[in-house]
């Protein structure tokens, strides 16, 4: 019998027709337990690296976690993973909500997708029973609208639904795959969705999912529940509303905005308005969340509320459900004091399947472009004055890939090369391609600036946690390492004296802390990430927020009962390690280097060129990677990636590198 | 007339959050072994859930019924119209899958988690932090019920109006000679 997971895949051919029920290698459960890193092993297997994102090559992997559908609180994660048609690099996005549970119940591990469909169809999952179906009535429709038309169509209540809207038909770069309490918005998802002929999947299950260890496993479950409510009544003291609580963040509960507003940058990521916040904004600002929340709701099996129920009348559902800080991205990128302005547009914008950080950054940049005389109204015919109507155009242009739009549509990177008449001057926000979070800060952070370089992710949240993101004020901080169990075994000396140390004299950024120490900073960062990707279980309750419920000690030992295999803190750290490292060569596989590596330019006021390479050479080394950010031979070997070592492309990188070791530093630069 | 202790779940709807942890703990808590295995479809509460109406109704799997309903009513909510069987406390009832085991065919019936030792609360109430679910114990005076079928015996019921009452009873029959024959 299988644990946890159920061994099986579903293998979908769209351009055949062909469904198979395929049984999995359990081995490959021992090495990178499930969602991302058996997506990225089957990518790696089965995707040339010459694979164009949109080509019927590409496959579109929809897994659960290895936890969703067990007890396990908040394990509910959909990993959905690709190759990006932006970033042109592996794309993964993860969406909570309910899905990933439904699909398990179903008796499958993951939706595997290949080929094309002549015409637009939509998936049905109903246990043993999946059916290719008909989609051309909903051709054009918005992802939300397009699951209630299923949901009647297919008369099931309680089916889960993941759908595209307009953005993904037409293959927006930042089209998102939407499923209402939640979405995979980053890295063009949508699109390849899209590319597929493949509208929407539907999923209905009700099979058992086992588990190993039952005492054991509800016993760490109902400690992680008892831990939740303690952090839900006790917040962090010492760090922003925001960010002292649990959850994805609780952008829906609380109503301070200041720390978004006041530090994020407005605008295409240009101006800080350090003194937005006041008390008739907070007022406002208030009463405009409080007319557009009816409910307050959760994902599957976890009782954080992270997100809520909207009131959007002119939308043909009347309402929709909203996430994280997407209620900011379009306010701050309009320039709008307007909050009602973001409930009103992020509906749209979800009907329509967009991502919601990307898609305000590239209206703000076209906006800019059209201000600067760079674009004019020859591109942009009847282009409004006010601001935020001239979202809602270009909202429609992009949707539409319309005109102007179809340039936007392929985001800011792209867009500014085809544009030109240096438009590409504007794009100072992206990396690898990708847009990146609005912030603007003054000193460099070490920490931060390897894990804007050197992430697979294209997104901050989904690589840093666990610490404050700035010094604790000083009566805060031997409070705060008291009870700080989430720390790894071995490392507490180290970690809870930095907290106690950092922003004392001569103990702060850039030099402080120590690079051995940065690295040691950001791998425990990534590494609860990378478990949390393979696992399912939502990263607000795990690997984003401080003090999360989810830790290093007892996911291990939830692991461990939940699936039967002994997996120790060790093992649990070397799995993600094998994982992080398996991505790694993937984007390597498909170009990426250490020239690729380099957060905005202007994330930071005070750079120090040198000090960074250095970073990123002290971070390659500490991952066992070469001087082009390349795992080496021993380290692909140490974790069991041999094959990955064998691999003729990687083998020729590394002997590359490994003749030029004793030259010069690699110089980094600047790409255009 | 006896003193009798009447527990009650009390459902506060405008809590309920949709998380559903009240199916899944309610079909771990039951399984064999215990927390041996999760399936929302073997809830004894079921959660009506249309998020885009605002509409969430925990229902308990409640009384027993052999036949569906005569009539049909229909309740509009939020501009839809629903069946009334959606919100139906009934079990086994024939017309609907719910609170049904899906492999077995067999009623789900909400037994507020009787347990040895018993519960401080029923598990769905323990994993429902929003406090949509809230549970009261009452001491009532109350005419001497006759007794109440149990699991088993609902089970049973079930079996003979699928398969008819002699066949269920050769089955028994059989199987509790060959169980015999073993031992
Ligand atoms: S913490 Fe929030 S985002 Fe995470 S599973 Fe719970 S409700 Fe969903
Ligand atoms: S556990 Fe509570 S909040 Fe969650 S679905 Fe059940 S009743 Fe609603
Ligand atoms: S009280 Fe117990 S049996 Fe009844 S629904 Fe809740 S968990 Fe299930």
């Amino acid at each position: 019998m299988r644990y946890a997971e159920t061994g099986y895949n579903l293998e979908i051919d769209l351009s055949t027709g062909n469904i198979e029920r395929v049984e999995t290698d359990p081995r490959l459960t021992e090495l990178h337990l499930g969602g991302l890193g058996t997506n990225a092993k089957i990518l790696w297997d089965r995707v040339p690296p010459e694979v164009d994102p949109l080509s019927p090559d590409n496959l579109l992997i929809f897994s659960a976690g290895l936890l969703d559908g067990t007890p396990a609180i908040g394990a509910n994660r959909t990993i959905i993973t690709s190759f990006s048609p932006q970033t042109l690099l592996m794309g993964f996005s993860m969406m909570g909500g309910f899905f990933g549970p439904e699909l398990k119940y179903a008796g499958y591990d993951k939706v595997i997708i290949r080929g094309k469909s002549p015409d637009l169809v939509y998936l049905w999952i109903n246990n043993d029973k999946v059916e290719i179906r008909d989609a051309s009535h909903l051709q054009g429709k918005g992802a939300l609208e397009t699951a209630e038309f299923i949901k009647e169509e297919l008369n099931e209540p309680k089916v889960q639904i993941a759908a595209i809207g307009l953005a993904g038909e037409n293959r927006v770069y930042f089209a998102s795959i939407e499923h209402g309490r939640s979405s995979a918005s980053r890295l063009g998802l949508g699109a390849v969705m899209g590319s597929k002929g493949l509208k929407a999947i539907a999923v209905r299950g009700t099979k058992d999912i086992n588990i190993a260890k039952p005492d054991k496993f509800w016993e760490i479950c109902q400690e992680v529940l008892k831990y939740i409510e303690y952090r839900l009544q006790n917040p962090i003291k010492g760090v922003p509303a925001i960010l002292s609580m649990i959850g994805s963040p609780q952008e829906m509960m609380l109503h301070d905005e200041q720390w978004h507003t006041t530090s994020f940058s407005w605008g295409h990521a240009r101006y800080r308005r350090k003194d937005f916040w006041n008390e008739e904004v907070a007022k406002n600002w208030a009463e405009s969340q409080r007319n557009a929340i009816e409910r307050l709701v959760s994902c599957y099996n976890c009782p954080v509320r992270c997100g809520a129920i909207i009131r959007h009348p002119s939308l043909p559902t009347h309402r929709y459900m909203m996430k994280c800080y997407s209620k900011l991205t379009y306010v701050m990128a309009a320039m709008t004091d307007d909050l009602a302005f973001g409930f009103k547009i992020a509906g749209l914008a979800q009907e329509y399947g967009l991502d919601g950080y990307t898609t305000p950054q590239v209206m703000a940049f076209a906006t800019e472009l059209y201000d600067n005389g760079i674009l004019t109204d020859e591109e942009m015919p009847g282009f409004p004055s006010n601001n935020e109507e001239r979202f809602f155009y270009l909202l429609e242009k992009i949707v539409r890939r319309e005109g102007i739009g179809d340039v936007l549509a392929n985001g800011v990177y792209w867009a500014a090369r085809q544009i030109g008449k240096g438009a590409e001057k504007f794009d100072h926000n992206t990396t690898k391609k990708h847009e990146q979070m609005v912030i603007k800060l003054g000193m460099l952070n070490p920490l931060y600036f390897l894990m804007y370089a050197t992430g697979e992710k294209g997104n901050i949240t989904q690589i840093e946690g666990q610490i404050p993101q700035t010094p604790l004020p000083k009566g805060y901080r031997e409070e705060f390492v008291k009870d700080w169990i989430q720390v790894p075994t071995g490392k507490e000396e180290r970690f809870k004296r930095f907290i106690l140390e950092w922003g004392d004299e001569g103990k702060s950024f850039p030099f402080w802390p120590p690079p051995d120490l940065v690295c040691e900073l950001v791998d425990w960062q990534e590494t609860m990430h990378y478990i949390d990707d393979a696992t399912g279980i939502c990263a607000g309750l795990s690997s984003f927020p401080i003090k999360p419920p989810y830790h290093i000690h007892n996911l291990s030992c939830l692991i461990s009962a939940g699936t039967g295999l002994d997996i120790d803190e060790e093992g649990l750290w070397e799995i993600a390690r094998r994982n992080r490292n398996l991505v790694r060569v993937i984007n390597v596989r498909r170009g990426l280097r250490r020239e690729d590596e380099r957060p905005p330019e202007d994330h930071w006021k005070k750079r120090f060129p040198e000090y960074e390479e250095k970073l990123l050479d002290e971070y390659y080394k500490y991952r066992g990677w070469n001087r082009e950010g390349i795992p080496t031979k021993e380290t692909l070997e140490g974790l069991g990636l041999d094959y990955v070592a064998e691999d003729d492309m990687i083998k020729k990188e590394i002997l590359k590198e490994g003749v030029s070791l004793g030259g010069t530093t690699v110089k980094a630069t600047k790409k255009q | 007339m006896a003193n009798k202790t009447v527990k009650v779940i009390k459902i506060n709807a405008d809590e309920c959050n949709g998380c559903r942890a009240c199916e899944a703990i309610c079909s771990a808590f039951h399984a064999t072994p215990k927390y041996g295995t999760t399936n929302p479809a073997k809830a004894r509460i079921h959660v009506n859930w249309d998020p885009l109406r605002n509409l969430y109704v925990p229902v308990y799997g409640g009384p027993y019924v052999e036949a569906e309903c005569l009539g049909r009513d229909r309740y509009v909510i939020g501009e839809k119209e629903y069946d009334e069987c959606l919100f139906c406390r009934a079990v086994a009832c024939p017309s609907r899958d719910l609170f049904k085991d899906p492999d077995s065919g067999l009623p789900l019936r909400c037994d507020m988690c009787e347990d040895d030792p018993s519960l401080k609360e029923p598990m769905c109430v323990q994993v429902c932090l929003v406090d949509a679910l809230t549970y009261e114990e009452r001491e009532e005076e109350m005419e001497e019920e006759k007794e109440k079928l149990d699991e088993l015996e609902m089970g049973l019921e079930t079996l003979i109006d699928k398969y008819g009452f002699d066949k269920v009873a050769d089955t028994l029959a059989r199987i509790s000679i060959s169980k015999q024959a073993e031992t």
